[in-house]
């Protein structure tokens, strides 16, 4: 068996009194999609300020590609191929959609000119290249997420973090942006993705892990962590499981 | 932008206002314009840490004064040749702008904090300098009047026009070299977003000392050219507020971040200042209240400063002529 391309050990996070990550462990396998779900204030997004760099672990590891990289700054982690796209969309509001993408096309790249045309081929692959030169400050909330996939994927990322690039979306942006996440996947980019919109996880995600309150609590294929009653009462509260069970059973 | 578009506009920008001397051979509007030239200067090492950067500072006089100083001591308790002088003065800058930078921007100092914190740095270096024999004290220090090329002293104040015209000629091409390079676009997008930057694998701090170094020369440059011009600095002339005011002043006038901004600003500012006191006369700090006032007019109306304004004139101008 290969080695993962990401493993996560026993991480923690505190955030003065609050334990946002508690002791989680995961594994990301390369190639394909893995998802991370978990309710609201789970520490998804902590979990993933840990993974690329944002915010160091109160301890635990981080291993990428064999490599310990807990100790290193974004940047570096950047590098060596961890590209993520921020559930806020942090876009350099002055600049153009191209000069945004150019600015991650930079990282393997000096000239100018290759980091503008880069960027203009990635901008057709998302869909923006009707957008090229237009101010981010302008775009659409959809475009705006397009534009947060556009950028760390001009970093030629190995593993790409996805922080709900689906979250307000209508349903049929969501239909057109999930053949964009799919084409990534087939370049040979590892996804690991924290996605509320259910639908979205079932087709897309092979393996599933579910955080809750910090801890993780499940994983699985989609289908078999949304069977579980610790996930289903992690979402719908205490006892929930249960009187589904029994409903079901009184209705059968 | 085309390539020789970039570059050319500077070029030509630069040819027209070396002609000056030629047309008015007046003393007093030669001197108005060395002196303006400087703040232009000046004005590009502010523009490049926050025009570009986003880091803004509100005490460039320490890098001014540490060129200033710089140059004069080296002059004169050293006795070294002005021209090396003035190229160590300027690396004293750099050195100054590394400190300063390292200390705020490894410690996460930004917005207003970093504003303070290099204000508070050029207080105290004016403090120091106002009290410390080895700067010449209260009573300043002067290099000795002795006119000659290899002094770096003119008998034509036209002479020190041409020199400093190019100097800031030379570091517009730089600025248009940065805006269109990897550092260039690294720095905007710190200057746009920093976590962004950093998600995108770029070494922010470093971007930030690498720029805080480089604008610290430009404006230490431009203060061991203001002492090798006037031939005396004291420590209110080099660590004043007076040269951080209008370093600042003249790129937020002239167009933030851009190449042209701190150039027109600067000369639109002096050339206001001057002319309010041909006007107005004795009427004591009328240029400051006119300064406050094209400010204010610049900001509620010319965000984009006078570039931005002359550029939309222009598109305008285009616009009515028939094609
Ligand atoms: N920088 C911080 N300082 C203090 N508390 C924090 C910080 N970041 C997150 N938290 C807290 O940690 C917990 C986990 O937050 P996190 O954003 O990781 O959750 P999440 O699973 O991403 O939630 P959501 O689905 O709403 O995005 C929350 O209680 C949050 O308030
Ligand atoms: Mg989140």
């Amino acid at each position: 068996m290969t080695a993962p391309l990401l493993r996560v050990s026993n991480a923690s996070k505190r955030f003065g009194g609050l334990l946002a990550v508690d002791n989680a462990s995961l594994i990301v396998k390369a190639g394909g999609i893995t998802g991370l779900i978990g309710p609201n204030g789970a520490g998804k997004t902590t979990l993933f300020s840990l993974i690329s760099g944002f915010e160091p672990p109160t301890s635990g590891s981080i291993v990428f590609d064999e490599a310990e990289i807990s100790g290193l700054s974004p940047h570096r982690r950047a590098s060596l191929g961890i590209a993520r796209t921020f559930q806020i969309v942090q876009p350099f509001a002055g600049l153009s959609v191209r000069e945004n993408i150019a600015v991650g096309a930079y990282l393997h790249c000096r000239r100018r000119d290759e980091a503008l045309d880069r960027a203009a081929v990635i901008a057709e692959r998302v869909g923006l290249a009707s957008r090229l030169d237009a101010p981010a400050a302008g775009l659409t909330v959809s475009a705006r997420k397009r534009l947060e996939l556009a950028r760390a994927l001009a970093t030629r990322p190995r593993l790409l973090l996805l922080d709900e690039v689906l979250a307000g979306l209508n349903p049929s942006e969501v239909r057109d942006i999930i053949p964009v996440i799919k084409a990534f996947v087939a370049d040979g980019i590892t996804i690991l993705m924290v996605e509320h919109v259910m639908q979205a996880v079932m087709s897309l995600c092979d393996h599933v892990y579910v955080l809750a309150e910090g801890r993780m609590i499940a994983e699985g294929t989609p289908a078999e962590v949304t069977r579980e009653p610790k996930v289903i009462e992690a979402y719908l509260g205490p006892g929930a499981a249960a009187r589904i069970a029994s409903g079901a059973a009184s209705h059968g | 932008m085309s390539v020789a578009r970039a570059y050319g506009a500077i070029a030509i920008a630069a040819l027209l206002l070396a002609l000056l001397p030629v047309m008015v051979q007046s003393n007093t509007v030669i001197n108005a314009l060395v002196t303006a030239m400087i703040i232009a200067l000046a004005a590009q090492g502010w523009n490049l840490l926050a025009g570009y950067g986003g880091q803004f500072s509100f005490g460039h006089a320490a890098f001014f004064g540490a060129g200033a100083y710089g140059n004069a001591i080296l002059q004169t308790r050293y006795g070294i040749n002005a021209y090396a002088a003035m190229l160590t003065a300027t690396a004293i800058g750099a050195a100054v702008g590394a400190v300063i930078g390292y200390l705020s921007f490894r410690s996460g100092l930004r917005g207003s904090y970093f504003a303070l914190i290099t204000l508070a740095f050029a207080e105290v270096f004016r403090i120091i300098a106002n009290a410390t024999p080895f700067t010449g004290g209260a009573a300043g220090t002067l290099i000795k009047l002795q006119v000659s090329a290899a002094n770096f002293q003119f008998a034509s104040r036209a002479i020190y026009f041409w020199i400093i015209l190019a100097i800031v000629t030379a570091v517009m091409f730089l600025m248009r070299g940065i805006e269109r390079s990897r550092f260039g676009a690294y720095l905007v997008a710190v200057r746009e977003n920093e976590d962004a930057a950093a998600a995108l694998g770029v070494d922010t701090l470093d971007v930030k000392l690498k720029a805080i170094m480089l604008s610290a020369a430009m404006t230490a440059l431009a203060g061991a050219f203001y002492v090798q011009y006037f031939l005396f600095v004291d420590s209110s002339i080099a660590f004043g507020t007076w040269i951080s005011v209008e370093a600042l002043l003249g790129p937020i006038i002239g167009g933030l971040g851009t190449v042209f901004g701190p150039l027109l600003g600067a000369l639109a500012l002096h050339f206001l200042g001057e002319l309010a006191k041909a006007v107005a006369g004795r009427v004591l700090g009328i240029d400051l209240a006119l300064f406050g006032i094209l400010l204010v007019l610049i900001i509620a109306f010319a965000r984009d400063g006078l570039q931005g304004l002359l550029t939309r004139l222009a598109r305008l101008w285009r616009a009515r002529r028939p094609a």
